[in-house]
């Protein structure tokens, strides 16, 4: 197995110039590209045990950006770093630099919970709030975050129940419990929620892995016409989902970032050889 | 050889085998049946000679009327009844709050270390004989003011309530799946308005029922309304003096000389056994309806 630790920089905060070089190869930029979160030499750990080494990516905007990588890569301890939700975890200790939109949303006086309206996540597990009713259960993140004028409750309730294409199939039942949905409902209803509070990212970690192949379908579809407006990140063991439904993918192995590059090219002509055992199934 | 090879297995089954083994099997199962049994009986004996006892001296009086005085016939323990609700609407206002936020801090908040105290403390608190609470709250509530009571009584019931809501608050919280606190978070949503609207509300019947239960706990005590409540004869009307309550009328008239008031003293524990009754069921019908949700 070849080593990666060239790419495994030393645990202290590095600050590079906007002009430095890149260490990993990710993709260079066609012309100006808008960059959801530009990640540099990001290094994480669980007490003394390190899960991710020095990890520097540019997950560009408005595009769906897949991350694979065998359990215990780091993929979703990965994800969860990207808007703060690994610090629920006691005992994590960070080093890098992880910037959204070019601010550091680890920088000093940064609340998570500001962070966290702006990178919504949706589980593996569909987890609708057993008390709450479809209603509520969407616009939750609303009321509780001081949103309290009823049109624009109403308005913002439909919007994402359309965005999460389940508006037709639950408009005349909304004060139902949200929990009396079906399992690929109850995961749509999630990730309405998560665009209730209109995010700028949407993580995904592992949406559709309970979900049998027609509720993953409908979830596939609705992440493409996601990508119009939001920026997805999305963690799958599924490698045929991720070349359907990524335009972008990330090979994680070990905690190290091995490859980022076109989906296509990924799965057809990866520049690096673990990659290429990856996707094709040879191990992982 | 052709042998059955099944039939020389040492655990084949013969005949007188079987036999010794379905005896054992039913032995066993009456001893067992007997054990439970035993379990239920004392309840039933309580309830037996409570009713053959106390339900001919229930009527209308027993709930309207006051003691009468030493030596007439007659009269209720209307302001027992009375004073017995208020203790424990008192007790509830003391033990409800600390309790409740206690159990939120030991489910969300505290460390593991400093929960382990905690815990323990909690649990010898529950440990320590109901008089003990009494002769405390005399102390800090009855010398200081030179006078017995309600206050001091509904004190001394709600310091007993604590440790039993805060521990099945505790339980309950920690049963709420981590999934719905993540949910929660990741909207951006505080973490006090997480634990109060999402956490708490999704475990709200466990922890009415734990608050009952604690209330059914402590609604029979009678020792630590010894030197606090004290009790009266009449209706309260002043929550700093002292004030009856049911266990304290039945101590009362069961020690007197009297037969009229022994048939009082069981009509008395017939109510407040079916009160504590009462409060059970319905910690069943809630939880029932908690479990079919």
């Amino acid at each position: 197995m070849p080593t990666l630790s060239e790419n495994r920089p030393a645990a202290a905060k590095i600050q590079l110039s906007p002009a430095a070089t890149q260490p990993v190869p990710s993709p260079a930029p066609s012309g100006p590209e808008d960059i959801a979160f530009d990640i540099r030499d990001f290094s994480l750990w669980y007490g003394t045990r390190q899960a991710l080494h020095g990890v520097t990516i540019r997950i560009p905007a408005r595009q769906v950006t897949a991350i694979i990588g065998p359990s215990g890569c780091g993929k979703s301890t990965f994800l969860r770093a990207l808007n703060r939700m690994h610090e629920l975890t006691p005992g994590t200790r960070l080093a890098g630099s992880l910037q959204l939109f070019g601010e550091d949303i680890y920088g000093p006086g940064i609340e998570p919970t500001v962070v966290r309206r702006r990178v919504g996540m949706v589980f593996q597990k569909s987890n609708p709030f057993p008390t709450l009713s479809i209603k509520e259960n969407v616009l939750v993140g609303l009321r509780l975050n001081g949103v309290r004028d009823p049109s624009v409750l109403q308005q913002r309730l439909e919007e994402s129940l359309r965005l999460a294409a389940l508006w037709e199939e639950v408009k005349d039942v909304l004060d139902r419990p949200g929990i009396s949905l079906s399992g690929g409902q109850q995961q749509r209803l999630c990730i309405a929620r998560a665009l209730a509070v209109q995010p700028e990212v949407l993580l995904m970690d592992e949406p559709c892995s309970a979900l049998d192949p027609l509720a993953t379908a409908k979830i596939e579809e609705l992440i493409q016409t996601l990508r119009e407006k939001f920026t997805v990140v999305i963690v799958t063991h599924n490698m045929q989902q991720a070349a359907r439904a990524s335009d972008r993918t990330a090979f994680f192995y070990m905690g190290s970032l091995v490859e980022f590059d076109n989906t296509s090219k990924m799965f057809t002509n990866p520049s690096n050889p673990q990659t290429e055992a990856y996707v094709s199934g040879r191990f992982g | 050889m052709s042998a059955p090879v099944a039939l020389s297995s040492p655990f084949a089954p013969t005949a007188a085998r079987e036999r010794w083994r379905r005896i054992k099997s039913a032995g066993m199962t009456a001893v067992l049946c007997l054990c439970a049994v035993a379990v239920m009986a004392p309840l039933f004996l309580v309830i037996y000679f409570l009713l053959k006892e106390g339900a001919s001296s229930l009527d209308w009086r027993f709930f309207t009327q006051l003691p009468k005085p030493t030596g007439e016939l007659g009269g209720g323990m209307a302001n027992a009844i009375v004073g017995t609700i208020t203790l424990l609407a008192m007790a509830a206002a003391v033990g409800v709050p600390v309790g409740v936020l206690g159990g939120i801090y030991l489910a969300e908040y505290g460390s593991e270390g400093a929960n382990a105290w905690i815990r323990f403390a909690a649990d010898v608190l529950n440990g320590v004989p109901s008089i003990i609470w009494g002769m405390v709250v005399y102390l800090l509530l009855v010398v200081p003011f030179k006078t017995f009571s309600a206050y001091a009584g509904g004190v001394a019931l709600g310091l007993m309530m604590i440790p039993l809501v805060m521990r099945t608050t505790e339980e309950v919280l920690v049963l709420v799946p981590q999934s719905y606190r993540e949910a929660a978070l990741a909207l951006g949503i505080a973490r006090w308005k997480v634990i109060v609207i999402i956490v708490v509300r999704t475990a709200l019947k466990g922890v009415v029922t734990g608050i009952l239960i604690a209330l059914a706990r402590v609604a029979g005590e009678t020792a630590p309304l010894l030197f606090t409540a004290l009790g009266n004869n009449f209706w309260n009307r002043n929550l700093a003096e002292p004030i009856s309550a049911l266990p304290l009328q039945i101590f009362a008239y069961a020690i007197s000389p009297y037969d009229d008031w022994h048939r009082q003293a069981w009509a008395g524990a017939l109510v407040l056994m079916a009160m504590i009754l009462g409060l059970n069921l319905l910690v069943r019908l809630l939880s029932n309806w908690r479990n079919h949700q």
